[in-house]
């Protein structure tokens, strides 16, 4: 299998996305702010959409947009979040604009929305070229460490930002820079497994991490490595048989671990209760 | 063939209702807007927004596996759309964890991958049935015209029957919703109402997505309430204003859509996003301090 390019340029991107979106869905899940990346999911979608229609790359538009909206939602919000209802009707509203922009796309010239709109809604990653794979997983590699760097205030502004701002931390700083490190692996994410999707990637692997242990360190290890397992066993699942789509498998088997995780935590909290 | 506008209302109403399917489509979009604004109140008010997203995705799977087993889509609709509340409901954070603890962030994980696994899902039966190109717009983002006679009297009889529910339950419901420990306290059954409602939710999306499509019916769901609860916190005055939001602007989109190009689902989206705007700028207004009264 791996004798073939488009398969080593999948796996080159899907593992350092999938380091990614562990890492950063890790911190995700634990501010609560999955809601946020929903809206930031979908908001890419409808960047990739506007620069097809302005004739850019779509990946300008993908970022740009997705940064945008990722620091409007921190502005909005208080200590750098945004709140349940706004997150809701502005991504609505963009989504009604997405709408506006395929039907501009379908009556242009330009044509093959179908295809376009699919790929970008549920990822394309056996499309990525040598160097489309390389920048993915420099990104992935990049953003896994910014996490890993601002471990420390990350942790405190999350689970006590009052005593994170007692100590000097720029609380609002930290969340915008962390909103704008989402947007970012969502963005780039969005090739690979899709606007829709790529949400099963920041939750599932990060979800089972929280079930399994409250440790950072051992968490982000964790939803990092469930993360890429789903990947690489996504990935090889769709090459034995080619009717599944790459995406599907990879949240199919994310999603398959976050259950497993729960189904483990619960049956060890019942163990512990002595039932 | 885009019908103009005349500027002079009651000609185009007239226009706009010469046609079954635009007269259709209205009562479709009243019934959808009615039922949405009612359970959407509570849904915001519970602060479930992102499980309602979850749920209206859940239309996508439904309908692509409707589609693939030969079954009615509206059935694959209810089916996926259930199934998918009851694992939430099913699968809350453990027992011993706080509302605001461990417990929350895991509930949305959990959410967020039953979404995700219900689209992938969704995308695979599309795959398996090789409509990729064709179907995924629709589906997703739906369309009003097109709403034939029997998807709109089984609107109503969904829509009646949601409403009921609520209409009985709202009282412990609402209790429920404000202060769980009190309501534990009186032995109302709150996982019980919990799973329930999420049920009557499941009902309203699954219902409300064949019309606006799955990822618009959040304009609905959200929207109107939210811009009623930006103005009062009272239910009554709450529900009726939210209804009267999401029917003005479903009636103004499909009015407007009519006579454009563009899809009736942009149009519904920005209206609704307008009105919420301007009931947020009314409160902030209302809220600010007058200079020269005492304080």
């Amino acid at each position: 299998m791996f004798a073939h390019e488009f398969v080593r340029n999948a796996y080159l991107a899907g593992t350092f996305i999938a380091l990614g979106c562990g890492v950063v869905g890790w911190f995700v899940v634990l501010r609560g702010q999955l809601f946020a990346g929903d809206a930031l999911t979908h908001v890419a979608f409808v960047g990739a959409i506007a620069a097809a229609v302005l004739g850019f790359d779509e990946r300008v538009g993908l970022f740009v947009l997705t940064l945008a909206v990722a620091g409007g939602m921190a502005a909005l919000g208080s200590r750098g979040q945004a709140d349940d209802v706004v997150i809701g009707t502005v991504f609505a509203w963009i989504l009604g604009i997405g709408v506006l922009l395929l039907a501009v796309l379908a009556t242009s010239p330009q044509g093959g929305t179908g295809v376009a709109a699919a790929n970008t809604l549920f990822g394309s990653i056996y499309s990525l070229s040598a160097a489309g794979s390389r920048v993915a997983a420099v990104i992935g590699l990049a953003v896994s460490a910014g996490v890993v760097l601002a471990l420390r205030p990350l942790l405190l502004t999350t689970l006590d930002s009052e005593l994170a701002a007692v100590r000097g931390v720029p609380v609002r700083a930290v969340g915008v820079g962390f909103l704008a490190l989402l947007a970012v692996v969502t963005a780039e994410s969005t090739q690979a497994v899709g606007a829709l999707l790529l949400l099963g990637l920041l939750a599932a692997p990060a979800g089972a991490a929280h079930r399994l242990t409250a440790s950072p360190y051992r968490g982000l290890a964790l939803s990092a490595l469930i993360a890429v397992a789903a990947v690489w066993g996504g990935l090889a699942l769709s090459y034995e048989f080619a009717a599944l789509p790459p995406s599907s498998a990879i949240i199919g088997l994310a999603g398959a671990g976050y259950a497993a995780a729960t189904l483990f935590a619960g049956a060890r909290m019942r163990r512990r209760q002595g039932r | 063939m885009t019908p103009t506008i005349s500027l002079n209302p009651i000609d185009d109403l007239g226009a706009l209702l010469t046609f079954p399917f635009m007269v259709n489509a209205l009562e479709a979009g009243t019934i959808v807007a009615v039922l949405a604004a009612v359970v959407g109140w509570y849904m915001v008010l519970r602060r479930q927004s992102f499980a309602g997203h979850t749920l209206s995705v859940m239309a996508f799977p439904g309908a692509a596996g409707a589609a693939l087993a030969g079954l009615p889509t509206a059935l694959g609709y209810y089916l996926a759309c259930g199934a998918a509340a009851l694992f939430m409901g099913g699968a809350r954070g453990s027992r011993g964890l706080g509302a605001r603890g461990r417990g929350y962030g895991t509930e949305t994980a959990t959410i967020a991958t039953v979404q995700t696994v219900g689209l992938a899902t969704g995308y695979l039966f599309l795959s398996l049935n090789h409509a990729v190109l064709g179907g995924t717009e629709t589906l997703l983002f739906g369309t009003f015209l097109g709403v034939s006679r029997g998807q709109v009297l089984t609107l109503l009889v969904v829509a009646l029957a949601a409403l009921a529910l609520v209409a009985l339950a709202t009282r412990p419901l609402l209790l429920e919703t404000i202060d769980p420990e009190a309501a534990r306290a009186r032995g109302l059954p709150v996982a019980a109402l919990d799973l329930g409602f999420l049920l009557v939710l499941a009902l309203a999306v699954a219902a409300t997505s064949q019309i606006t499509g799955a990822l618009l019916v959040f304009a609905l769901l959200v929207a109107p309430p939210a811009a009623a609860q930006q103005l009062t916190m009272r239910p009554g005055l709450g529900l009726v204003l939210s209804v009267v939001f999401a029917l003005v602007v479903v009636w103004l989109g499909l009015g407007v859509a009519y006579f454009s190009i563009y899809p009736v689902g942009f149009y519904v989206t920005s209206f609704a996003f307008a009105v919420y705007l301007a009931a947020r700028l009314w409160h902030a207004r209302a809220r600010r301090p007058h200079g020269h009264h005492s304080a």
